[in-house]
């Protein structure tokens, strides 16, 4: 094979690898980072992570539980600003939480009164808005649940 | 003779170089800032145009309960064991499509978080094995692999660290799954997993008994219906996808017989503790018929999936 074809095919592995390498950090950063977070909550198996760049935005939909303690986490790498998140009653669209008012706290421990399907917003905030190269990084959202 | 070897080695040369861009290019900051913030992280470049229609784009998630979710509500509204409710382990050699395959890992699944939130120590190992079995033949890697099953046997007798393998072994098969473009094998599971918590669910309420926890937990899947409807489209191709989405769309049929009333949300928290409370009233409304026709409905379908 000549030198041009190496470097071609060495081009073509990278460009596929990459993104492969990429995910499969996100998991790792996802279990080493977000799921030990959840301790003493145990974590339900279920997977919600993705690379997000700054100004991207995500929301994800799931049903909660009457008399269960549960815990969101939302964790962003370090790369990027802490995470904003807001949980949203999905049938009327009221706030009930906003991280934003508590720090940028990346989770948030509640237990419900009654089976709720809830919405969480996600925001990977931009810092400078006169951004060049925005930052691209890992984003899990999480869900620990307890017994109440 | 000479030239080509300069030439090989400023090749290989090239090749550390790329591998090394892959290897570390991937890895920098390597530096955790404790939870919350993580240790991955990459850059690139993006003109104006492209970042202003990320800036209103939005990535969606849908999320069902896990099959160790459904599994934790069974056990969470007091209900008992029995171990005839589960598929038998020695049909999984019978599984040969990658359809059944999927909806059965999330049967196994299920049944194997049913059976350790229940301490049965010979039905978790039987169980983690016919979902092995299931994932390796959908070929998700080291989803479970032997060092998996050799960890749960020397912690059998110990529930939380079993809960944490499951766990973990739910979130390998996701995330495998994702990575890899396969999402409607990974929505086929969990909904293989679910139906298979409702057949056991409506099997273990008591006849003509339609009170407590147990039918409260039935009652709440309504909740959950729309989600899974529209998790199931975000797969239009995926002809196993869209054959589970018609049995979801049978059951939302009788799902919308049933009542839930529910009241405003407010949210109080606790300054001692940290913790929320979403506080509402609800109230629910099923009656023996519609239970009945759930009740059938759900045999008939889990009956297929497993058949």
């Amino acid at each position: 094979m000549t030198k041009k074809g190496i470097l071609l095919l060495s081009l073509f592995a990278c460009m596929l690898t990459l993104p492969m390498a990429m995910n499969a950090q996100c998991k790792q950063f996802a279990k080493n980072t977000c799921k030990a977070g959840l301790d003493p909550y145990q974590h339900d198996g279920n997977y919600h992570a993705a690379l997000l760049i700054e100004g991207e935005e995500a929301e994800l939909y799931k049903t909660f539980y009457s008399d269960r303690n549960y815990r969101i986490g939302v964790c962003g790498a370090s790369n990027l600003s802490p995470i904003e998140f807001k949980v949203v009653d999905t049938r009327n669209g009221k706030v009930l939480y906003d991280n934003s008012l508590k720090d940028f706290d990346w989770k948030w421990d509640f237990k419900l009164e009654s089976s709720q399907q809830l919405k969480i917003m996600v925001k990977v905030p931009v810092p400078n808005e006169n951004v060049i190269e925005p930052e691209e990084g890992c984003v899990a959202i999480m869900f620990g649940s307890l017994d109440d | 003779m000479n030239r080509n070897l300069i030439l090989t080695g400023r090749v290989s040369l090239l090749l550390f170089v790329f591998l090394g861009f892959i290897l570390t290019g991937c890895n920098r900051g390597t530096k955790s800032e404790g939870v919350g913030s993580g240790d991955f992280e990459a850059t690139g470049s993006l003109d104006a145009e492209t970042q202003e229609q990320l800036n209103t784009a939005k990535r969606i998630f849908y999320s069902l309960p896990s099959p160790l979710e459904t599994a934790m509500l069974i056990k969470n509204a007091g209900a008992e064991y029995n171990e005839g409710l589960m598929n038998p382990t020695e049909n999984s050699s019978q599984y040969i499509t990658s359809k059944s395959k999927a909806l059965n890992l999330g049967i196994y699944s299920t049944d194997l978080s049913y059976a350790s939130l229940f301490d049965q120590a010979q039905a978790t190992l039987n169980y983690i094995e016919a979902a092995k079995e299931m994932a390796d033949g959908l070929n998700i890697l080291d989803a479970i692999n032997e060092e998996t099953i050799q960890r749960l046997e020397d912690h059998i007798n110990n529930r939380d660290v079993i809960i944490d393998i499951i766990s973990e072994t739910l979130m390998n098969s996701s995330s495998f799954l994702k990575e890899n473009g396969l999402e409607a094998t990974a929505s086929v599971i969990l909904v293989g997993g679910w139906v298979e918590g409702l057949y056991i669910a409506t099997n273990l309420v008591k006849e003509n008994e339609l009170e407590g926890k147990l039918v409260e937990r039935i009652v709440d899947q309504k909740l959950s219906l729309d989600i899974m409807v529209n998790l199931l489209e975000e797969s239009p191709d995926d002809e196993d996808a869209m054959a589970i989405l018609e049995d979801v769309k049978v059951l939302k049929t009788i799902f919308d017989k049933i009542t839930i009333e529910q009241g405003e949300v407010t949210a109080v928290e606790d300054p001692e503790t940290n913790v929320t409370t979403l506080k509402s009233e609800s109230s629910i409304e099923i009656t023996q018929k519609v239970f009945n026709e759930l009740k059938s409905k759900v045999i008939e379908i889990r009956t297929s999936y497993i058949s």
